[in-house]
């Protein structure tokens, strides 16, 4: 589904690397955590599988295509397979809820059929039918969110990337959007979910990458925000030995090739 | 459906930005002006060209008692003299290259003269005398006076050679240097728009960078998130354009034909046709430069 291999990215004029030598694997309808203090490298990771980077080094597969074979001017239809919701929504204030959603269908050509049959449908997934004409300074955050949501899903995505999306968000609202998020991973859909929130991460006892630094330092299934049980990868990253514990590896994805 | 999202967006977009738009109408249409007046001028240098350079003759003028230059020594040139031209100009190597030629007397020298510049005190003062028997030679390729020159200019009792085309020059070299006045003006106009045109359209692009941001979030194609934008430009730069077209006819109409032509009514000036043939090159180059600055414009926001 998203495999990275010895992917590093610099910045131009930063010396330090954004993300360093990382090389892992997501596969298909995995529900993975992003962790790691700000300006460890996780936006980096979200913004290469977007292909709104290219890395300086390593090589990148998404959905089985090779991003650096992408050319420019295909990025847009590659990107049409990935959603994204991000901390601050990024609603378009002046457009109704519909619309907001309607939007993303509008742009890239599908039919006025579609788009009326597509966009209740996804407000319904999210929760908010009935809401469809209110505009986004008429909701609350939480529902802000859940369109954006909507938005990203819409077009039924086959990764779902959230930029810390309940940053913004009280706990209870948070619960009810990873509810969301759990539900649509339930539906098949990859979702990758960069957060710095540990009682979400603990509580859904998910995959769990954490990026110190650029370098992943831990991978593991079923982890909290914090615990270091089950590492699916024990090669140290370049990191010192003694920070990873030493586990059997789990379910280790070695051999698992481009698939879906 | 997708061309009526992509024209609404370019409504909304001149509607936001309005002062900016009327500025880029305004700037083309004073620089397509310009150029659409170098190109009338251009026209008008041309037309008048090959109208008086078909006319203009070469004189082969004769010694007076009063000439020192040439082959003159203050004697009118004798009829010998006269008759050894004309057969010159008669002969095997001149008569090819000429039309037709004719002698001028002194007598019809001066009653051309008075003519000429009746009313004038010079007409006073002139007496059949001063003027110089003349042969006037039309030539079939009228920008070949050298060989006349060459086979005459040393004759006995021939004064000198003039090409009235040489006087033409003058006046068409001042023409000349207004017209290319115009297109550097015109060109100097047509940076100035199409740096206002590229301005505008990033402003323009500025105030939708939540919408860009998201469509390219979103895959929508590079080409559906340019369009807008290029219309949006084409559109006001067009609008500037047909307002230049309107003003080029309106020149053509009623300065050049209706008070130019009054005024002098034996020059041929350039008319509503060519004025005509202007107008389409106008639209293009104001649309071909509005496309192309916006182009440049829009394409900063959407490197990958």
């Amino acid at each position: 589904m998203i495999r990275f291999d010895e992917v590093s990215k610099v910045y131009r004029g930063t010396a330090r690397p954004a993300l360093n030598g990382v090389s892992l694997e997501i596969l298909s309808g995995e529900f993975v955590f992003l962790v790691g203090a700000s300006g460890s490298g996780k936006s980096t990771f979200l913004r290469l599988v977007l292909k709104e980077e290219r890395p300086s080094s390593g090589g990148i597969h998404v959905l089985g295509q090779d991003l650096g074979a992408i050319s420019s001017r295909k990025v847009p239809y590659f990107r049409r397979n990935l959603g994204v919701v991000f901390q601050d929504f990024r609603l378009l204030p002046n457009k109704t809820v519909f619309d907001n959603v309607a939007f993303t269908l509008q742009v890239i050509g599908k039919s006025k059929g579609f788009i009326h049959e597509a966009v209740p449908d996804a407000l319904k997934t999210v929760g908010l039918d009935g809401k469809a004409q209110r505009f986004p300074h008429e909701l609350s955050g939480g529902e802000q969110q859940r369109v954006a949501i909507a938005r990203a899903v819409v077009n039924k995505p086959a990764i779902l990337l959230a930029d810390e999306p309940t940053g913004n968000l009280d706990p209870e609202t948070s619960a009810g959007i990873m509810a969301l998020l759990e539900r649509i991973n339930a539906n098949g859909t990859t979702v990758i979910m960069a957060t710095h929130d540990a009682g979400i991460v603990d509580r859904l006892q998910r995959r769990v990458i954490e990026v110190i630094g650029g370098r992943i330092v831990r991978d593991e299934r079923g982890g909290g925000y914090k615990t270091q049980a089950h590492p699916v990868v024990n090669q140290g990253f370049g990191m010192a030995p003694s920070a990873l514990p030493v586990v059997a590896p789990f379910a280790a994805p070695t051999s698992v090739g481009e698939q879906r | 459906m997708r061309l009526g999202l992509v024209l609404s967006e370019v409504g909304q977009g001149l509607r936001r930005n309005l002062s900016m738009v009327i500025s880029v109408v305004l700037v083309t249409f004073i620089s397509l002006t310009f150029v659409g007046a170098a190109v009338l001028l251009q026209m008008q240098i041309t037309q008048m060209k090959s109208y008086w350079f078909d006319r203009a003759q070469v004189a082969v003028y004769m010694c007076t008692e009063f000439s020192t230059v040439g082959g003159c020594d203050q004697q009118v040139a004798t009829p010998d003299q006269v008759a050894l031209v004309q057969a010159q100009l008669e002969g095997a190597t001149l008569a090819p290259f000429i039309d037709t030629f004719y002698f001028e007397t002194q007598q019809q020298a001066f009653e051309n003269f008075q003519e000429q510049f009746a009313g004038d005190a010079v007409a006073d003062l002139i007496t059949p005398e001063l003027l110089p028997e003349a042969f006037w030679v039309n030539l079939i390729d009228p920008t070949q006076s050298a060989i006349l020159s060459d086979a005459l200019g040393g004759l006995a009792g021939v004064e000198s050679i003039v090409d009235q085309r040489s006087y033409l020059d003058q006046i068409f070299d001042i023409l000349n240097v207004s017209s290319l006045t115009a297109i550097g003006i015109a060109a100097l106009m047509l940076v100035a728009a199409a740096l206002l045109i590229s301005t505008t359209i990033r402003l323009s692009a500025f105030s939708r960078r939540r919408e860009i941001g998201i469509m390219r979030l979103v895959g929508a194609s590079n080409r559906f998130i340019q369009t807008p934008f290029i219309i949006e430009g084409v559109v006001a730069a067009l609008i500037g354009s047909v307002l230049a077209g309107f003003a080029v006819v309106g020149i053509v109409q009623f300065f050049v034909q209706g008070y130019l032509a009054e005024t002098l009514p034996l020059t041929s000036f350039v008319g509503l046709s060519d004025a005509l043939l202007v107008v389409p090159i106008l639209l293009g180059a104001g649309a071909l430069l509005a496309a192309l600055s916006a182009n440049v414009a829009i394409t900063r926001y959407l490197r990958v």
